[in-house]
């Protein structure tokens, strides 16, 4: 189905079913309940999963296919913003002419700025795209300020021209009329489940980015692309240019960050610079290597786990954790909320750059390895007759 | 003339900071082929020596003073520091104004210890492992660090100001035969060029002149012949991690006063570092030196009104833009050596 | 009129002269062998031949087109290949995609956008590739990491990848360098299988004279970055020059 072998289309299922069930997937707890603030099935959240997936998604093409590793892709993200937000003040509130403008800004740049980071590889490589992202941050921040609006960041207002949108046209960002902050609630017993026209929007975006990515992979290009980062020099004396090759990937990866920047705009009419630093691009690497780099669920996987512990993670505070460890003795209940508490709340960093490391250290493979470690360890307890090989994984 | 001395010496302690830093990165990088991420932590942490230093100087006991009453009239405590108690009040004050300047005695051992660690606990494990692998690495321990040191000095900067001694301004037009007030300068700041000065002679008298510095100097150059000679390159390495380590720390430790320091303090400077240690040649400590100075001296001409008129916002990209046409023109850096991580 | 031309090139490094006004001519269809002791120029005369380095006088035909100036990727596509003196291969990928990238460059060009195929469906270009791999009886490994092989079976696939593009001129760097007897033997066999079932013009440039002796039909003695003689195995064998310069050690 859609040129893919039987295998990939199965898992592309897969991936539909989950991203369109999510509003039930991520509330797996009652409200009320004491789990409540575990679900993160809200509309915001939501909306930034699928955005970041799609960051992280095309992060992976540059990274995990050809090897390079930019530290300067938020600057892509900004790039779209930026555009999404100039194309909704001009022409129309409607968000798909500043997707569209969003994904070939972001091309462009990633051109300009691939095109002379790419004449170098390796750490070199890594440097050049963070002095490139630096450069656009300080001068979004400074010089720029007419385009950028500077540290308040780039907003709607009412007396924008809008020359697309008519009289009674919608205030908000909308796809032909449908608002992306309307919400549909579902209430079952206990349970109440979040329809958001916003997901949904980027979900299908999402899915469709996913399925790129999925085709690229199984392309030749890919393979080319995993050429390079095998052995440059054997794919020169083979009669191939790895230049373009690398360049396209990062224009599609540089695109692939536009999308994401102009669906946030989208999501929320607001660019502000700081979307670019440096450190939003470390964000994106985190998620690639996280969920495991060179694997096409590895990225997805990644962001979501940053984001969800970005908003979940970061709201359990000493009450809360009181509450857990109420029914333990009381000395151990404090020594417990003790321990714990520097590595949650305020403290989701750290255990975030823990386990970023701990990543790095023992699966480079990312979240994708474990789970696949994990499933090789119970199939070999049960079949430890068979003595059959494990193939290695993809 | 005098506007362009000034531009000269405004822009030393912001290089003498890069150049000791880049210095660190490069005798890492040298000595033990990784790059390093968390150096910037390092230079981070050596700061906050200098916090904690003067916060336990200053610790207190509370005395009620019955004669005294307070605004609301009850009667008023007064926190007398310990160290004032043990070595009287003249003595202790001065001590507890001296707390930047000898944080710098409190910090090396600390900060030997802490590269130690990092060298053995981790760094160690990544010698075979590609740099990315290795700058990943390091860009989690660097997040890990910062958020422990917010975790116990909160997200704000802290002010921790210089000795009364040295607070103020040098009229140096004066000085020279300029017009007075013409090049003003915060005396500090004179302070941290002139000790990054020394730190940097020390290192190089170090290297140049011990037999310990032979060797690791050999080891940079030919890591497998100096192996081969069976001496233990890798202990000595170890050290020398331990000294950058130091190296950062102590930059940290007198930057204090300069900028108040808050655990993001290191990333802005480990990025800066990057390209400096890029421009000078990955793996030249001369280049490292002379890059970071010259690097802040242009940062700091390219902020000049008259510059910005002719290129506006050139102040805030004039460094990665060097970066950008070195990397291109000559990719080995400034005085790097040929071959080195070239392609 | 040979396949490669090579006329008055001179390359220095520095002070120091790599190759000194060399001429050579090798004839289509033949196995050219260039010996020489080590430091005598063979390498630098290859890299220039592949476009790695640029002599600094002289010119490089092949086929009659200069190949001087163009970069490696072009020189390939002219139809020249090259084995190196370790294998190089693409040590992540299997062993049959190995074999298909060289395809895809043959039938493509340098760069192509094909992001929305599939390699699934380049039937014929996969059956290609399983053709050549058992051509050197490596059907067994098809799916192996490449970089899990033995280096006996890696330089069997670097020789396959060769020649699957189907090159009027292979460039051999010492493909025994290294090897146990019995496998320089096994990769003498498959030179010479090659040759006779292929239309293919051969260069090689190899240390171990059992090789060379074994399969050369002429052959070019280097020395201090000169030709200095040049002729058929037996001429070489005999000729007092090269056993003064050269061979004097090797005799048995």
């Amino acid at each position: 189905m859609l040129g893919l072998n039987n295998r990939d289309t199965r898992f592309f299922l897969i991936v539909i079913a989950l991203t369109l069930f999510t509003p039930f997937l991520l509330q797996p707890f009652p409200e009320g309940s004491a789990m409540a603030q575990f679900n993160a099935g809200y509309p915001d959240l939501m909306q930034r999963f699928a955005i970041y997936g799609i960051f992280a998604i095309g992060f992976n093409i540059l990274l995990g296919l050809t090897g390079y590793l930019s530290f300067g892709h938020a600057a892509f993200l900004g790039v779209g913003s930026y555009s999404a937000v100039w194309m909704f003040k001009l022409l129309s509130l409607n968000v798909i002419p500043g997707i569209i403008l969003a994904v070939i800004v972001s091309g462009i740049f990633a051109l300009i700025i691939g095109y002379i980071s790419l004449r170098r590889s390796g750490i070199y490589f890594s440097i050049l795209t963070l002095a490139f992202a630096q450069m656009s941050f300080n001068l979004a921040y400074s010089v720029l300020t007419p385009i950028t609006n500077g540290e308040t960041g780039l907003q709607i207002r009412l007396n924008d021209p809008r020359i697309l949108d008519g009289e009674g046209a919608s205030q908000y960002t909308n796809l032909f009329g449908l608002d992306m902050s309307s919400s549909f609630k579902l209430a079952m017993g206990d349970y109440v489940f979040t329809f958001n026209a916003g997901y949904y929007f980027c979900a299908i975006i999402a899915i469709a980015a996913f399925y790129l990515s999925l085709r690229i992979f199984r392309s030749p290009f890919g393979l080319m692309l995993r050429a390079v980062k095998s052995n440059q020099h054997r794919m020169n004396y083979t009669g191939l240019n790895t230049r373009p090759y690398t360049l396209a990937a990062f224009v599609i990866s540089g695109m692939y960050a536009g999308l994401a920047g102009g669906l946030l705009a989208a999501m929320d009419p607001l660019a502000g610079a700081e979307r670019m630093q440096w450190t939003a691009s470390g964000e994106v690497v985190l998620m690639t290597i996280l969920g495991g780099t060179g694997t096409l669920m590895g990225p997805i996987l990644g962001a979501g786990f940053i984001k969800y512990f970005e908003n979940i993670f970061s709201k359990i505070n000493d009450n809360i954790l009181h509450a857990w460890f109420s029914a333990l003795p009381d000395g151990l209940e404090g020594f417990l909320v003790t321990i714990i508490h520097p590595f949650v709340g305020k403290g989701w960093h750290l255990t975030l750059g823990l386990v970023f490391m701990l990543v790095v250290i023992f699966l480079p493979g990312g979240l994708v390895e474990g789970g696949q470690r994990i499933k090789t360890m119970f199939s070999r307890k049960k079949n430890s007759d068979a003595a059959s090989d494990v193939k290695p994984a993809e | 003339m005098d506007a362009i001395l000034l531009q000269t010496l405004n822009g030393l302690d912001k290089g003498a900071a890069y150049a000791l830093i880049a210095l660190g990165l490069t005798l890492i990088f040298g000595t033990l082929g990784v790059v390093n991420f968390a150096h910037g932590a390092l230079f981070m942490i050596g700061s906050f020596c200098a916090v904690t230093l003067q916060r336990l100087l200053s610790i207190s006991y509370t005395t009620i003073d019955p004669e005294k009453t307070d605004f609301l009239g009850n009667p008023a405590k007064i926190e007398t520091p310990y160290i004032e108690g043990w070595f009287g009040p003249e003595i202790g004050a001065a001590i507890i104004d001296w707390s930047v300047p000898l944080a710098i005695i409190f910090a090396i051992p600390i900060m030997v210890t802490l590269g130690f660690i990092m060298e053995r606990g981790l760094i160690k494990h990544f010698y075979n492992r590609p740099h990315a692998d290795q700058i990943l690495v390091t860009f989690g321990l660097a997040i890990v660090l910062q958020e422990i040191i917010k975790y116990y000095f909160g997200a704000n900067p802290i002010p921790t100001p210089a000795p009364t001694a040295f607070k103020g301004s040098l009229d140096i037009g004066v000085m020279i035969g300029f017009d007075p007030n013409a090049i003003i300068y915060p005396i500090w700041r004179l302070i941290y060029f002139v000790f990054s000065l020394i730190v940097i002679g020390g290192i190089f008298a170090f290297l140049r002149f011990t037999t310990f510095g032979m060797v690791v100097r050999a080891g940079m150059a030919d890591r497998e012949t100096v192996g081969l000679l069976g001496i233990n390159i890798d202990k000595r390495f170890t050290i020398m991690f331990g000294i950058a380590a130091a190296v950062a720390g102590l930059a940290g430790v007198m930057y204090t006063p300069i900028n108040s320091p808050n655990y993001e303090f290191g990333m802005e400077f480990l990025v800066l570092s990057f390209v400096v240690v890029v421009v000078g040649g990955m793996g030249s400590l001369p280049g490292a030196v002379m890059a970071g100075f010259l690097l802040g001296i242009l940062g700091s001409f390219a902020s000049m009104n008259e510059v910005k008129q002719i290129f506006p916002g050139i102040d805030q990209i004039i460094i990665y833009l060097v970066a950008i046409i070195i990397l291109l023109v000559r990719p080995r850096g400034l005085m790097g050596r040929k071959g080195v991580m070239e392609e | 009129m040979g396949i490669l031309e090579v006329k008055g090139v001179n390359k220095r490094f520095g002070g120091l002269q790599a190759l000194g006004d060399v001429n050579l001519s090798v004839a289509e269809n033949s196995l050219h062998a260039i010996i020489g002791p080590n430091g005598a120029g063979k390498s630098t005369l290859l890299n220039c031949l592949v476009g790695k380095l640029i002599p600094d006088t002289g010119s490089v035909m092949f086929d009659g087109q200069s190949v001087l100036g163009r970069k490696p990727h072009e020189i390939n596509q002219m139809g020249i290949s090259r084995v190196f003196q370790t294998p190089e291969i693409f040590g992540d990928l299997t062993v049959l995609e190995n074999v298909i990238i060289p395809c895809f460059a043959k039938r493509d060009g340098s760069f192509r956008m094909h992001a929305f195929e599939s390699v699934a469906n380049e039937a014929e270009l996969v059956q290609k590739a399983q053709q050549i791999l058992s051509d050197v009886n490596m059907t067994d490994k098809l799916d192996m990491h490449a970089a899990a092989l033995s280096r006996g079976d890696k330089r069997r696939l670097e020789m396959a990848m060769c020649l699957v593009q189907e090159p009027r001129l292979l460039l051999l760097d010492e493909p025994t360098a290294g090897m146990a007897r019995a496998d320089t033997n096994n990769t003498i066999d498959l030179l010479r299988e090659i040759k006779e079932k292929r239309d293919i013009t051969m260069v090689i440039i190899e240390h171990d004279m059992h090789v060379v002796f074994s399969l050369a039909e002429r052959i070019t003695v280097l020395a201090q970055g000169t030709p200095l003689v040049e002729g058929t195995p037996e001429n070489i064998k005999g000729h007092p020059k090269v056993r003064e310069a050269y061979l004097g050690e090797t005799q048995d």
